[in-house]
């Protein structure tokens, strides 16, 4: 770039030059985001958010390329199957079908462009560089698409070796067909053969002519044109002798989809395998698990926010990137606007902080709600000492985050271990996902609820196998995670126990029987006959078999485990630390409303000006308002068509209402051109806006796009 | 008189070939090696007729036996897939390409018209005149008619405009009535090739494929149970021959097996018979790939019933999307007068007698799908929705969504802004299925039903009235 712009132009005009210096000013350093005036540790915190954001980044990746795995290596096979072992086929028919993989991706559009970058990595690393993927919106002529498709091959080509750059120059555009693609492919592969001679040889069966198929990747399938994708297929498939073409549609709907699309003499031309990908819902749920349901992960979110963010989730848009967008959003906000987020950190680093903690800080504990409840459960010496005395406020602080993480560290095992009790129950009292559960655990005392009584009522009637098949995959839980050893040792205890019991419940139930069989037939008398089935009942119920008491021992244990690690985050102390909660910001950030936004700063300016002159009763017009508002205001009083000139009357009026009172009214019916252009000026807003547009139907009128009035 | 030499040569060889069928050309242009000395004896300045047009259903050998004639007579000639001509420019490169080579083609301009193509002809055919009739055959001639509106004219009488023997050769599926511009033009000499007969033509043909390890007559009988069963459904000779191959292992199987001989037609045919059908729902329609048919008759494990592609029908949707969907049902099969009946807690007393008119009886579901504006659609999602529902970003960019996901369709380009309108284009069937999975509030159900229930018995008929047409048209 020349230091002095230029500003030689073919026409007339005139040139802004933005002063380069105040660019340079605004620019802040990397840590600089989040300090204020008013607080020190702002770096920090933007630090530590950073490095969170960075570990969720990672940890998405992974489980995306896991989840990701198994669909992506079977179309690679396919490829591969396709790409080398066509050859030896004697049928020409068969030839010239054209590979196709269907690639299920559910409609989570957003999403499909990361599958669809590490299924380009994949194909380019270990079967074939070429490959090519194509954008709807990039093709909306066949041309186009094979323009897109050439440039993408050739240019790939170019990168590979350097002599051949002028060749691609000299491709003009005239040229830009599937036999030049024909052409170039023979020259490529000729010198490939001869340049990697060792890499050739790896991927193809010796017997075979070598022949690297070009995989096309068509993004979204339901956006092509049909007739655009008929004609492209109709030309490869005249080539597929000498370029052996794979494509990939990447499908949202179904499989149908293609059918809709393609007529059957173009769908003859396609060897059709489906291929699906793991559903959003899934992928979600492994998210949550990694990301939520995880006491290495220092930041939380409160029951409101979740549901916040899986309601956009399930609602919406099923995007699971949207999800961690999300997720990111709501980080970056309790960091900015939680001074104590400094703390919410790993459990030494957060301890270390603790110690050095600044004198505000202090005093922001000491608001904190959460520590205020535990300082009024404290002996009043203490309670003395907490609010004066700022070195013991920081030493209960380090013994409170340390409560903080252990409460975490054992709540997540629990979760899992009562999901995975409750999760086979019929009907799901407590939630079908292991997310449902933890938003009702993390909101309010569970054992509190209905919903949770119910559970246990099914759970008393557990058969015995059930109930040691459930225990045994606790016990698994308890023993991946190698804490609450006790606990542990308490559940493989009530398995042996129960495994025991083989022997000796058949016997009692003999037992039973003997006792039944006793019972002599009476005469039959209705209220007798009530009386003894109750009193068989009740003696059926008072007579547990020791099963039936173990069972019940069980269940108690399980609750007194809900009881003790399941309680509720908002009663832990200095939670605020680590949870953040305002769900209405994050709803009005990420679902927002326009047109409400729209509507509330028409009728109330007030909201948005912060004018006080601005303020004004419910269904009154204020001459001081905008002029826009006050013809909104106006038009919500009409029906669906708007006579011009009567509404430029009101409007006079209500000008002039405020004006003067002692005017005569001679002067009132009367109006000057300004006004007319101000009422003008905001007509035509309005039409911008949306509100109104011009019709044929009647002149001098306008129709209303909306309803309701005021 | 070489003109009619040269050309009763090609309509004589086309004919037999249409007699007999394609793959005796050979035999015949064997024999027609004395001839084509004749015709290379013959005064090359003779013009052979500007333009042939042959037209006849798909897998006819229209193309086959033209290029063949072309490929063993080793007559000059330039052969264009009009699919692939998005321009003519590419048609002009491709021509000269192949009478002047590569060269000559290069030497047309960036985006060449008509007039350049016939200067540089000119210009290229008086350096190396002809000494025999060029051809400049062009498949898929319908393609043309897409084109520039003065090319098919222009090029019709190309020996004209160009002063050189040349013949143009149009191929298509269409016949010539469709392709005559208003203005007129050219006539050019019409040949018609008929479909295949199935008694004696497709068997013929079929039969010339047979596996070398059998005897021609166990295929000729395999060819004649093929066609019992495909014959009423596809006559296309390449889709015979693809089923053919991929069936003909299961044929064998018994003979294999030792369970039969080949004169046991009957068993071979009850062997056969079921499995064909089957092909003729699955691979005929592309339900389910070749390669995958080929890989399950290899298994052998009948109980393994590949998923066909309709199979997947389902669509997951995100929650409101699914009622936005319903919603958009309801608007576009509904008359919008009975909007007020359905979606109203306190609708007015309706006269029974006339609540619908009467063309409003014929049911909406033959006459298809309704446009109606957004308006019209927000508020029956309103309605349907159980809860209040916010009108945010996120639902309107649903709307855009099942757009591109083609479940909604956009109708109309001229007013988007202000008051867009949409269709629905989804089924019934996917509607029910996605409201059993939504419905947890019985509301919506008998809403549906309700709106259903006038057009429920259309529907039926409507059904068996579909199936009978799709029969009509496969007959």
């Amino acid at each position: 770039m020349s230091e002095i712009p230029l500003t030689s132009s073919v026409s007339k005009g005139c040139f802004v030059f933005k002063s380069a210096s105040k660019k340079r000013k605004r620019h802040v350093g990397v840590g600089g985001y989040l300090v204020d005036d008013s607080d020190e540790n702002g770096s920090d915190r933007f630090r530590i958010c950073q490095k969170l954001w960075e570990t969720v980044q990672t940890n998405t990746e992974v489980i995306q390329d896991q989840l990701n795995k198994k669909v992506l290596d079977s179309l690679a096979e396919f490829i591969k199957k396709h790409g080398l072992g066509c050859s030896s086929d004697n049928w020409r028919q068969r030839a010239r079908e054209i590979p196709t993989a269907a690639l299920m991706l559910g409609v989570n559009v957003p999403d499909h462009a990361m599958t669809f970058r590490s299924l380009c990595n994949l194909l380019q690393d270990s079967v074939t560089p070429f490959v090519v993927s194509v954008h709807a919106k990039e093709c909306a002529a066949v041309k186009l698409l094979i323009q897109k498709v050439l440039e993408q091959l050739m240019g790939r080509g170019v990168s590979v070796d350097e002599e051949q750059e002028d060749d691609t120059a000299l491709l003009q555009r005239t040229q830009c067909t599937i036999s030049a693609l024909c052409q170039w492919y023979k020259t490529v592969t000729k010198k490939s053969t001869q340049v990697f001679p060792q890499r050739t040889e790896s991927l193809t069966n010796s017997d075979f002519p070598q022949s690297l198929p070009v995989v096309v990747i068509f993004k979204d399938f339901e956006a092509f044109n049909s007739q655009v994708l008929q004609d492209f297929i109709l030309i490869c498939s005249r080539y597929t002798q000498e370029l052996p073409f794979i494509f990939i549609f990447g499908i949202a709907t179904s499989p149908s989809a293609i059918q809709h699309r393609l007529p059957h003499s173009v769908s003859s031309l396609l060897c059709i395998e489906v291929f699906h990908s793991l559903s959003c819902t899934q992928h979600l749920a492994s998210v949550f698990d990694k990301l939520i349901l995880n006491s290495q992960f220092p930041f939380k979110l409160s029951s409101r926010v979740i549901q916040v963010l899986v309601g956009i989730f399930l609602y919406h848009d099923f995007s699971v990137q949207n999800f961690v967008k999300g997720l990111q959003f709501s980080m970056l906000e309790h960091f900015k606007s939680q001074p104590l987020s400094m703390l919410c950190c790993q459990k030494q680093e957060a301890l270390l902080s603790a110690k050095t903690l600044s004198k505000k800080n202090v005093e922001r504990i000491r608001h904190l709600p959460s520590f205020m409840r535990y300082v009024e459960t404290q002996e009043p010496q203490e309670q003395v000492r907490l609010l004066t005395n700022d070195e013991h406020v920081k030493e209960v602080c380090q013994k409170l985050l340390k409560n903080l993480h252990k409460y975490h560290k054992n709540y997540y095992p629990i979760l899992q271990c009562l999901h995975s009790l409750t999760s086979s129950l019929p009907k799901f009292p407590l939630g079908k996902h292991i997310r449902e559960l933890h938003v009702s655990c993390i909101e309010k005392n569970l054992w509190e609820t209905e919903e949770y009584d119910s559970a246990l009522q099914l759970l008393r009637i557990l058969a015995k196998d059930e109930l040691v098949a459930a225990l045994r995959k606790c016990a698994e839980i308890l023993k991946s995670t190698k804490i609450l050893q006790n606990v542990l040792q308490q559940l493989e205890d009530f398995i042996g126990r129960l495994e025991a019991l083989e022997g000796v419940s058949s016997e009692d139930s003999s037992g039973n029987g003997i006792i039944s069989g006793k019972m002599e037939y009476q005469k039959t008398d209705l209220f007798q006959l009530q009386k003894t089935l109750l009193e068989k009942e009740s003696r059926r119920t008072k007579r547990m078999n020791p099963f039936e008491v173990l069972r019940s021992q069980v269940i108690e244990f399980i609750d007194s485990l809900v009881r003790e690690y399941l309680t509720p985050a908002e009663l832990q102390p200095l939670n605020e630390v680590c949870y953040y909660s305002s769900s209405g910001v994050l709803r009005q950030r990420l679902n927002v409303t326009p047109r409400t936004s729209i509507q509330a700063a028409l009728s109330h300016p007030f909201y948005y000006l912060q004018n006080e002159s601005l303020k004004t009763d419910a269904g009154t017009i204020s001459s001081a308002a905008p002029d826009l508002c006050i013809v909104y205001k106006l038009h919500l009083e009409c029906g669906r068509l708007i006579n011009l000139y009567d509404w430029l009357e009101a409007f006079l009026t209500v000008m002039s209402a405020a004006e003067d009172q002692d005017t005569n009214s001679e002067e009132c019916g009367k109006y000057d051109s300004l006004k007319h252009a101000r009422f003008i000026q905001a007509v035509s807003e309005m039409e911008f806006l949306g509100f109104i547009k011009s019709t044929k139907q009647k002149t001098d009128h306008v129709a209303r796009l909306t309803w309701g009035g005021c | 008189m070489k003109i009619h030499i040269c050309l009763t040569g090609i309509k004589t060889i086309i004919l037999d070939c249409n007699n007999i069928s394609q793959y005796s050309v050979f035999l015949i242009n064997s024999a027609l090696m004395n001839r084509r000395d004749i015709m290379s004896a013959v005064n090359p300045d003779q013009y052979s007729y500007p333009s042939v047009f042959i037209y006849g259903h798909r897998a006819t050998g229209k193309s086959h036996v033209v290029l063949s004639i072309m490929k063993d007579l080793e007559l000059p000639h330039a052969s264009v897939d009009c699919v692939e001509c998005v321009s003519s420019g590419l048609l002009f490169h491709q021509v000269l390409s192949a009478f002047f080579g590569p060269d000559a083609a290069a030497l047309l301009p960036r985006c060449p018209s008509l007039s350049d193509f016939v200067r540089l002809y000119k210009q290229m055919s008086s350096n190396s005149p002809a000494t025999q009739t060029r051809y400049i055959i062009l498949d898929r001639a319908e393609r043309m008619r897409d084109m520039d509106f003065s090319l098919l004219p222009a090029l019709l009488r190309l020996q004209e405009l160009v002063n050189d023997n040349v013949t143009v050769i149009l191929l298509s599926e269409i016949v010539w009535e469709k392709f005559r511009p208003n203005t007129g033009c050219f006539e050019p000499l019409l040949f018609h090739f008929p479909d295949y007969s199935k008694g004696k033509s497709l068997v013929q043909i079929l039969s010339w494929d047979h596996h070398p390890s059998y005897t021609p007559e166990l295929y000729a009988s395999y060819i004649n149970i093929l066609l019992g069963v495909f014959f009423s459904v596809c006559r296309d000779l390449r889709e015979l021959r693809h089923l053919a191959v991929l069936n003909f292992s299961k044929f064998c199987e018994p003979l294999e097996k030792g369970e039969a001989k080949e004169s046991d037609i009957h068993k071979l045919w009850k062997n056969i018979e079921p499995h064909l059908q089957r092909a003729m729902q699955t691979v005929y329609l592309r339900e389910v790939s070749s390669v995958q048919w080929e890989q399950q008759q290899m298994d052998e494990k009948e109980a393994t019933t590949l998923r066909v592609l309709s199979a997947h029908a389902h669509i997951e949707l995100p929650y409101y999307s699914k009622f936005l969907l319903i919603a958009a049902y309801l608007a576009s099969f509904n008359p919008a007068r009975t909007d007020r009946r359905f979606f109203l807690k306190s609708h007015g007393k309706i006269r029974k007698t006339n609540f619908l008119k009467k063309h409003e009886k014929t049911s909406n579901h033959l006459l298809g799908p309704k446009p109606f504006p957004l308006d019209r659609l927000m508020a029956i999602f309103y309605s349907v929705v159980d809860s209040r529902v916010a009108p945010t970003a996120s639902v309107f960019s649903q709307i855009s969504s099942l757009v591109t996901l083609q479940l909604l369709s956009q109708v109309g380009h001229d007013d988007q802004l202000d008051s867009p309108k949409y269709k629905c284009s989804v089924s019934l069937d996917f509607i029910l299925a996605i409201s059993r999975c939504v419905c947890v509030c019985v509301r919506l159900l008998d809403l549906l039903a309700l709106s259903l229930v006038i057009q429920s018995q259309v529907v039926r008929q409507e059904r068996s009235l579909f199936t009978a047409v799709s029969n009509l048209h496969l007959l």
